[in-house]
């Protein structure tokens, strides 16, 4: 497989973790402008998602195209919550615009529970996890796996789309909801409390990292890995690998609510164009580029990736699609292990001595003493190998 | 009466179409486990054949019978092409296919925006399949019987090839027992690369019946290829007649469930079943039995 198991070492993993806190909590403030901060900060959000995607589908092997639907339920939970609030702010009725617009001019029951801030954070985190167990509980246990999950997770995905988009009335259809002017109470158009969210996201980021990091260490997380390489052996060591899966499914779905639920007052709306087949796909690509079964590789996969696309696609609008398939096809087929194992690759040749150091027959043949070889030998080789 | 005759009309019409956009797809997909996310572009690519070819020779009659075994030709050759450059080397990895092919549909989709333009382009529809036809007491219009008759000519001739050729034998061997087959001297590569072709044109087949019904845009492949993958998986692999069975199926689940309630709901509905029929049947309704251990 790729890089086995590519657990970094305690130390690593917590200067690595610390050095991402550093560069978003501290840099990028100080060297972006509110404008790049806050398109960063979305990208946070895709990073989020995509720490939960490394650890299903990076270590666990569950290729999952539907997380989009778990980022759609935290984002439509929390800009549920924003509107509601919205509502009674200004003195209001407490029934969100859109609906005295296209509804009946009354708010439907099951947007009431919605009005409690407790409730939303909740929901937040407990619906996705709770939908991705009660899925991967009927799909794992029955055995059904690779590529019938991938389609039966973008079935769910363009399902809950359709649903969205149907319901007109109460979810907003493809103009999804909007127009969010304050976040708990604090107003979204002040400058100071978008810094405060941005700082937020990015927190949560750093955490979802720990997390994952701490989650690589322990026996479940091996247990996941062998469970992706292995299933049929887990299962006899007396394992449920069903039981495995469907937790490592249901992290990554609430990973995905909750960077949803960001999304919504970060980037001000939430519609089906952002969670649909094609975004829950794109957020799988970068995973893929970074490297799905580390660390650090989906994270900055996802920034670098979500990055790119803007900036690209603002001087070059259709060459991005190009840019990004081509990527995608390249990554995929000839570096499945992604940018990481490239970065591994390369430390693995500067650190091990050089394979062709210990028979020099290219020196040899041009009839060149052999000390002369061993004193052209790279630098950072060990010097007891050179002068034993 | 006169309802459950219409949603029965409705459901076979709604089949008809996701067995003619899966069957090349349960095809590729039985024969070697390869998700080919780029089917919906070949879809995609056939429905553009459809249209040049009717730029061309003009008589809309003509044209469209001209334009089904081009685009059978077109989606074959790009077939054939995703299988050389691609497919070929990560028939070990499907999960990883999956993601390739993404990759390439986000091309094609891309090149059909900046060759043909992003707004849909406006397919004919030949004159002897306008107006309508009474059947079962409903009216329904002569374009749904020509895509049933062309799923049933397709459909048809595949299970001809499969059953009585010498080709078919190698396929349904490959399918049953990859190693077996090659030790019995059948060549997987070849077979394999046929198989993609055979697949592949069917879809290009497929998307020159549906500019019949729908419109013709770059996206026209996206729309379907979820459905064509909830048929595969519920018909199981390697088999057609799980396909056209699972595509009726859904087809008319999905009327008489719209009966009730609106199209959006159903589709909901749909996949629940789906997925709750897969508790039943986790390898969908029809499986080849083998030996080996997955």
């Amino acid at each position: 497989m790729t890089g086995g198991l590519g657990v970094p070492s305690r130390r690593n993993a917590l200067a690595g973790t610390g050095a991402l806190a550093l560069v978003l909590l501290v840099v990028a403030p100080l060297m972006l402008s509110d404008f790049r901060l806050a398109l960063l900060g979305k990208f946070i959000c895709f990073a989020i998602v995509a720490v939960g995607i490394g650890i299903a589908w990076g270590r666990g092997g569950m290729l999952t195209l539907g997380q989009g639907v778990f980022f759609g339920i935290g984002g439509y939970a929390m800009a549920m919550h924003l509107k509601l609030a919205d509502a009674e702010l200004n003195g209001g009725s407490g029934v969100p615009d859109f609906m005295l617009l296209y509804g009946d001019g009354t708010v439907p029951g099951w947007w009431e529970p919605f009005r409690s801030p407790l409730f939303t954070l909740l929901a937040v985190v407990a619906l996705p996890a709770l939908l991705a167990t009660a899925l991967g509980l009927a799909i794992f246990k029955r055995r059904i796996k690779g590529a019938y999950f991938a389609i039966l997770s973008q079935a769910m995905v363009a399902a809950f789309v359709v649903l969205l988009v149907g319901q007109q009335q109460t979810t907003g259809g493809t103009n999804g909801l909007n127009g969010f002017r304050s976040f708990f109470g604090y107003s979204l158009s002040d400058p100071a409390n978008r810094l405060t969210l941005y700082y937020l996201a990015a927190g949560i980021l750093v955490a979802a990292v720990a997390l994952s990091a701490a989650l690589q260490r322990s026996r479940f997380g091996e247990l996941l890995v062998a469970t992706r390489d292995a299933e049929e052996r887990v299962r006899f060591l007396g394992y449920d690998p069903a039981l495995v899966k469907t937790v490592a499914f249901a992290l990554a779905a609430a990973l995905a609510g909750v960077a949803g639920a960001l999304f919504v007052p970060i980037v001000g709306i939430i519609s089906p164009a952002d969670i649909g087949v094609v975004p829950s796909i794109v957020f799988i690509v970068g995973v893929a580029v970074g490297g799905r079964a580390g660390l650090f590789g989906p994270v900055l996969g996802a920034i670098g990736v979500a990055w790119a696309e803007t900036s690209l696609s603002e001087a070059f609008p259709s060459f991005w699609s190009y840019f990004q398939g081509a990527l995608l096809i390249a990554v995929i087929a000839l570096l499945p292990g992604g940018a990481a194992s490239l970065v591994d690759r390369l430390r693995e040749r500067a650190t091990s001595p050089r394979r062709g150091a210990s028979s020099p027959p290219a020196a040899g043949a041009a009839g060149t003493p052999a000390p002369a070889a061993a004193a052209s030998t790279p630098a950072d080789r060990p010097a007891e190998e050179v002068h034993p | 009466m006169d309802v459950i005759g219409s949603q029965l009309v409705a459901g076979v019409s709604i089949g008809s179409v996701l067995l003619l956009v899966a069957i090349g797809l349960s095809l590729t997909f039985g024969q070697m486990g390869v998700i080919n996310m780029a089917h919906g572009e070949f879809i995609m690519a056939g429905a553009y054949t459809a249209y040049v070819v009717q730029q061309i020779l003009g008589d809309a009659g003509l044209s469209l019978l001209v334009a089904l075994p081009v685009a059978f030709a077109v989606g074959g050759a790009l077939g054939a092409l995703l299988e050389q450059l691609l497919v070929r080397h990560m028939y070990h990895r499907p999960l990883d296919t999956l993601l390739a092919t993404f990759g390439v549909s986000l091309v094609l989709q891309q090149l059909a925006r900046d060759i043909f333009g992003a707004p849909a382009v406006d397919v004919r529809t030949p004159s002897w399949l306008q107006g309508n036809v009474e059947v079962l007491g409903t009216v329904v219009p002569w374009t749904r019987l020509f895509i049933l008759g062309v799923v049933v000519v397709a459909v048809g001739g595949l299970a001809l090839l499969l059953t009585t050729t010498a080709l078919g034998r190698r396929i349904r061997a490959v399918v049953l027992n990859r190693q077996l087959a090659e030790t019995s001297g059948i060549s997987t590569r070849a077979t394999d690369r046929l198989t993609f072709v055979i697949g592949s044109g069917l879809a290009g087949v497929a998307g020159v019946v549906l500019t019949l019904v729908g419109s013709t845009g770059p996206t026209l492949g996206t729309g379907y290829i979820v459905d064509a993958f909830l048929v595969v998986v519920a018909g199981g692999i390697g088999q057609i007649r799980g396909a056209v069975l699972a595509a009726f199926g859904l087809g008319l689940l999905q009327a008489f469930v719209e009966l009730s309630t609106t199209a959006s709901i159903a589709k909901f509905l749909i996949l629940v079943i789906v997925v709750a029929f897969l508790q039943v049947r986790p390898q969908g309704l029809f499986t080849v039995r083998t030996r080996s251990l997955a």
